[in-house]
């Protein structure tokens, strides 16, 4: 399968991508590609030029900065996989870079590039949900950073401009006392998500400091759990706590019905998951208290 | 930033690549995959095409020793990159270690998915030369098989690591 016709630039500089994303109306920028060349092969979109970022000098690494990480737009999956950093107080970042797509796919697509295809179905979505991230985006005007809360408007619609370009994702430091987990059901590896759950939990003198969770497959965008968090910050994380927490997350989720399962399945999934996935993230907080 | 003929007149960019050790370039629309690359341009038919949807892993092959699929890169991205393909792994009329266990250890049937495979076990038995089954069939999770049950691809993969690492 050919994609339709379309130009190809690849610049050299942050500068020059603005430049050309400015210039050429129906352009788009391709990272990684994983998710664009699909998608232009089976037509259902197509673009007039494709920015490859690829040669685009400074957009890699991932690394402590300001109070956090910065993990630059050409960071691939499997970097995050392999990272260091990504472990302990940012272990949900790591446990979701091990479950995006596969191997293959893994070792081309980039954390940032999924982040502006929006896709409801994408896993760093709802990591960077759960972890508070926010992407730092680059236009003719300047810099700006947005909350990934505010990135998403639908499926593969974002708050992004055509000629903006995301540089990096931005992940505030948490503390030590801070574990995470992503689970995900899956039919097979590299395929979309039935459901899935991101949890974040940060621990404050045995009460449950700051939660996040993000859901993953369950409605038009990523969706943050916003009551089961409200329920949780704040209060001892006792068998009940967890079990309520997860009842709000499942009521949180909007599934629809399709081959990978009845929205009511769906939902009980998100339940079931973010129950374990509490569990394990206030686990590995408790073991970075001591 | 690169300098590209304007598609209203030819559409046309040179890639230049070394494939298997041979420089090759090739003019090409942006549009071409680097699968189709592969097999029309370069007349390299041992990179399979299998599900067109990056969901089966045939077309895997090494771009700078990292296992893609070659049907989800352009060829113009890979302008510069060193290239493994199937074609690349035996030397001298003798078969690459990983060829000769999947002869040996039955690791194919059909032989549909074996290229992609076998490219994707030669760069993960360079970072991990001693790996466990359980990890083999993590590396090779992106790749589908439809004949063997894999079972006698990880076993083609443990005996390759035995002889890769007794060379």
């Amino acid at each position: 399968m050919y994609p339709s016709r379309f130009e190809y630039l690849a610049p050299t500089s942050v500068e020059e991508v603005i430049a050309a994303l400015g210039e050429r109306e129906g352009a788009k920028v391709m990272a990684g590609g994983q998710s664009l060349i699909p998608v232009l092969k089976l037509r259902v979109a197509s673009v007039d030029t494709v920015v490859d970022i690829n040669r685009v000098a400074g957009l890699d690494g991932i690394e402590e900065a300001d109070g956090g990480l910065r993990i630059g737009a050409l960071v691939r999956h499997v970097e995050a996989e392999r990272s260091p950093l990504l472990t302990k107080r940012y272990g949900l970042l790591g446990a979701t870079a091990r479950l995006v797509a596969d191997p293959l796919v893994r070792n081309r697509g980039t954390i940032c590039g999924s982040l502006a295809h929006a896709d409801p179905q994408g896993d760093w979505g709802s990591a960077m949900l759960a972890a508070r991230g926010s992407v730092v985006v680059r236009g003719p005007n300047g810099e700006r950073t947005i909350a990934v809360d505010e990135l998403s408007l639908g499926p593969f619609m974002t708050t992004l401009q055509p000629d903006e370009l995301i540089t990096e994702v931005r992940v505030p430091d948490p503390g030590p006392r801070t574990g995470g987990a992503y689970l995900k059901l899956e039919r097979k590896v590299g395929d979309f998500a039935t459901a899935a759950v991101a949890v974040q939990v940060t621990m404050d003198n045995g009460s449950v400091g700051q939660v996040g969770i993000g859901l993953t497959g369950v409605g038009a965008t990523n969706v943050r759990a916003t009551a089961a968090e409200d329920a949780l910050r704040g209060s001892e994380p006792t068998d009940e706590a967890i079990a309520g927490a997860a009842r709000l997350a499942a009521e949180a989720a909007e599934p629809q019905s399709d081959n990978r399962g009845t929205a009511d399945y769906k939902r009980n999934v998100v339940r079931v998951y973010c129950e374990r996935g509490l569990r394990t993230a206030i686990s590995a907080a408790r073991a970075g208290e001591e | 930033m690169t300098q590209l003929e304007s598609p209203t007149t030819t559409g046309l960019h040179t890639v230049e690549v070394t494939v298997n050790g041979q420089a090759r370039s090739a003019q090409v629309e942006a549009r071409m995959l680097l699968a189709h690359f592969l097999r029309q341009t370069l007349g390299l038919t041992g990179t399979h095409i299998g599900c067109d949807t990056t969901s089966c892993g045939a077309c895997a092959v090494l771009v700078d020793g990292t296992p893609v699929k070659s049907c989800t890169v352009l060829a113009v991205q890979a302008h510069g990159a060193e290239i493994t393909t199937v074609e690349g792994l035996a030397k001298g009329g003798q078969l690459h270690p990983i060829q000769q266990a999947f002869h040996e250890e039955h690791g194919l049937q059909c032989g549909f998915c074996t290229p992609g495979m076998m490219l994707t076990s030669v760069a993960f038995l360079k970072e991990n030369p001693s790996p466990t089954d359980e990890e083999i069939r993590w590396a090779l999770s992106g790749q589908i098989c439809r004949c063997t049950g894999y079972q006698n691809i990880v076993n083609a993969v443990q005996a390759a690591a035995t002889t890769m690492r007794e060379a």
